[in-house]
């Protein structure tokens, strides 16, 4: 599904940050992946190229066999769209928009019609469990519930990969362990999960974990009693 | 095409109405424009027309000519002399000047007074011939004009102006047929003169003005020959200010004036008068445009303030909108048709607030007035819309090209 092949990535400025050093990831359908490092480790800028969100200097990305490289914003939109679906560690929901606008809004720029996207929006929603605050705005809802709606948002263009940034970083452990059961589940269903996390309870949920360093993969480990894991056990994750 | 989609407009639509205070703040620098635009263009309008009411009855291609004492001695006459106008001037002007169009004499007395009953009133009285009412028109308001068959038969009646009236019949409605007296002549009323004062007024305020017939008024008096006023029309196509000058070279001629005698023939011409109200009213209303147009566009330039202000605020938004999918010509479309939307309501409710606003003053003078238009015609209301279109459009581009550049990336780091 992707196909990372000897990534650089350099940001520009008074002092060039050399951030990725060549980094090779290949993962497999219906993988749920965790990629873990600390601050500064070029986790995050990973992640933006492996959401089209930025480009990249050398190498080579597939995606689903796509090669993303050096796309107009049009076509990086268009992939975005389709394919990718976003959780963010701060949610970014749109705030004077209702649960279910929020959800029905990759919709709206595939062009589909108001009526079927609330219908669809609906059925998501009602995939976290949150039909019933389908007309509330974010504020209105707490930190887990505006999580759910993103995660359905995510998944409402049905794309081939979930891309989860910090998707408990400004959750509590007990909401953390509903997100991250919702993503297992997701992960059980055959989905494509990658998150990002410097936390190792939301790791060790995943199957394959790969440590990142200084721009470059340091190891990947095989998570093979994931289930077993202290965050499994008893939800204590920090 | 998505501009079409009805999506897109509740789109707009939905983040204009849950942005209140901001949408409000940015459309009330436009809607004030267009309101005072309009209202100063309806304002300056009904001034005008006003005023062109006031002259209302003057033909504006029109001129008068006075004898007065010469200033320069010629052909053994010495300077100083007194002469007068005579009737066979008009024929002479008539024949050698193809030009004129209507040329007719008047002779006046000032300072008389007319008695009615016990009232007594002061007026000015002017005899004149039917075809005056072609240079001043006294707009009869009840009975009828002097006519020509009035003078042939010498009939002692007149029309007598709107403050005579008041003043020698009170509370009657229509004092024609009643009698009053002038220097001990009786003269029936026949018509009620409707002109106000101010404007154009020849031969005194028309409003204290009794009008004779010219042969009534010349036996009277015993006036000869002589002519205290020549009234003169030219034909349209030839200005006055030109057609004056042959006039006067032929009266110059025939009464053995010096040609370079400037005083002794007064001329007084309404087209001059009529060019520089006429330049005065497009100062006015030059003014009014660029008083109008500098709000409005300072209006524009707070939207499109305003709509940067907006985009920086909906950085995180706009960034968001962009990670799940929208192209940066969805975003485009987005911040423009906003733009455009706000302008174009802001702007229509400028216009239809003013036009209300014009329409109320125009009922109130109405009274007065009849003919003052301060309404603006639906020509310039359309246009005025396109206009706000056009700036909508261009205090939309700013902001729109901004938000364009907005990187997903960049958003998600504003967090």
């Amino acid at each position: 599904m992707i196909h990372l092949t000897n990534i650089h990535k350099t940001y520009q400025g008074a002092q060039p940050l050399h951030v990725l050093k060549g980094i090779d990831l290949h993962i497999g359908k219906g993988e749920f992946v965790a990629i873990m490092g600390a601050s500064g480790s070029g986790k995050s800028t990973l992640l933006n190229i492996l959401g089209i969100l930025d480009d990249y200097d050398e190498g080579e990305y597939r995606l689903d066999g796509t090669l993303i490289r050096k796309l107009s914003e049009t076509r990086a939109a268009d992939y975005r769209n389709r394919m990718i679906g976003f959780i963010f560690q701060s949610f970014n929901l749109i705030s004077f928009k209702d649960a279910l606008e929020n959800v029905a809004l990759p919709l709206f720029y595939q062009g589909v019609s108001r009526k079927k996207r609330n219908q669809m929006a609906m059925e998501y929603l009602e995939k976290v469990g949150l039909r019933e605050w389908a007309h509330h705005l974010p504020n209105e809802l707490s930190g887990g519930q505006k999580q759910r709606v993103a995660i359905a948002r995510a998944l409402i263009t049905q794309p081939r990969i979930i891309l989860a940034d910090e998707p408990t970083g400004a959750l509590d452990s007990k909401t953390s362990l509903e997100v991250m059961q919702l993503l297992r589940k997701l992960h059980d269903q055959g989905m494509t999960i990658v998150v990002v996390t410097h936390e190792s309870g939301v790791a060790y949920q995943a199957e394959k974990i790969v440590h990142i360093k200084d721009g470059q993969i340091e190891r990947i480990e095989v998570n093979d009693g994931s289930k077993d894991s202290p965050f499994g056990m008893n939800g204590v994750m920090k | 095409m998505k501009l079409l989609d009805s999506d897109l407009w509740e789109e707009i639509f939905d983040s204009l109405r849950k942005n209140r205070t901001r949408t409000f703040l940015t459309a009330f620098g436009i809607f004030w424009g267009v309101f005072m635009l309009i209202l100063l263009m309806g304002g300056g309008k009904g001034l005008e027309t006003m005023l062109g009411e006031n002259f209302a009855g003057a033909a504006s291609n029109s001129g008068f000519m006075i004898s007065n004492t010469t200033s320069e001695s010629y052909k053994g006459f010495r300077s100083g002399r007194n002469w007068d106008l005579e009737l066979d001037d008009v024929a002479r002007i008539r024949n050698c000047v193809p030009e004129i169009c209507v040329v007719t004499p008047t002779i006046s007395r000032w300072g008389a007074r007319a008695l009615a009953n016990d009232k007594s009133c002061g007026v000015s009285l002017v005899g004149h011939y039917a075809d005056y009412v072609k240079v001043d028109n006294p707009k009869i308001k009840s009975g009828r004009a002097v006519t020509d068959a009035d003078g042939m038969q010498h009939r002692k009646v007149c029309v007598i102006g709107k403050r005579v009236a008041e003043e020698l019949f009170p509370g009657m409605e229509n004092p024609c047929g009643q009698f009053l007296r002038i220097d001990s002549i009786n003269y029936c009323v026949i018509g009620v003169s409707g002109k106000g004062a101010g404007g154009i007024n020849i031969g005194g305020n028309p409003e204290t003005t009794v009008y004779l017939p010219y042969e009534t008024m010349r036996q009277m008096y015993n006036r000869g020959n002589e002519v205290d006023l020549l009234a003169l029309v030219a034909k349209d196509e030839y200005p006055m200010s030109e057609v004056q000058y042959k006039v006067e070279a032929l009266l110059k001629r025939v009464h053995m004036i010096h040609p370079k005698d400037t005083q002794a023939l007064i001329k007084v011409n309404t087209e001059a008068i009529f060019s520089m109200i006429d330049s005065l009213f497009t100062g006015v209303s030059i003014l009014v445009w660029m008083i109008g147009l500098g709000t409005l566009l300072a209006g524009s330039i707070g939207v499109s303030n305003i709509m940067v202000v907006t985009v920086k605020e909906r950085t995180t938004e706009i960034g968001i909108r962009r990670a799940i999918g929208a192209t940066p010509k969805d975003i485009l479309t987005m911040v423009m048709s906003e733009s455009i939307v706000l302008t174009l309501i802001a702007g229509m409710s400028g216009i239809t607030l003013a036009v209300l606003i014009l329409q109320a003053i125009e009922n109130v003078t109405h009274a007065d007035y009849p003919t003052a238009q301060y309404q603006i015609s639906f020509g310039v209301a359309i246009g005025a819309s396109l206009m706000l279109t056009v700036l909508g459009i261009l205090a939309g581009l700013a902001p729109a090209i901004r938000a364009m550049r907005i990187k997903p990336v960049d958003a998600m780091r504003e967090e």
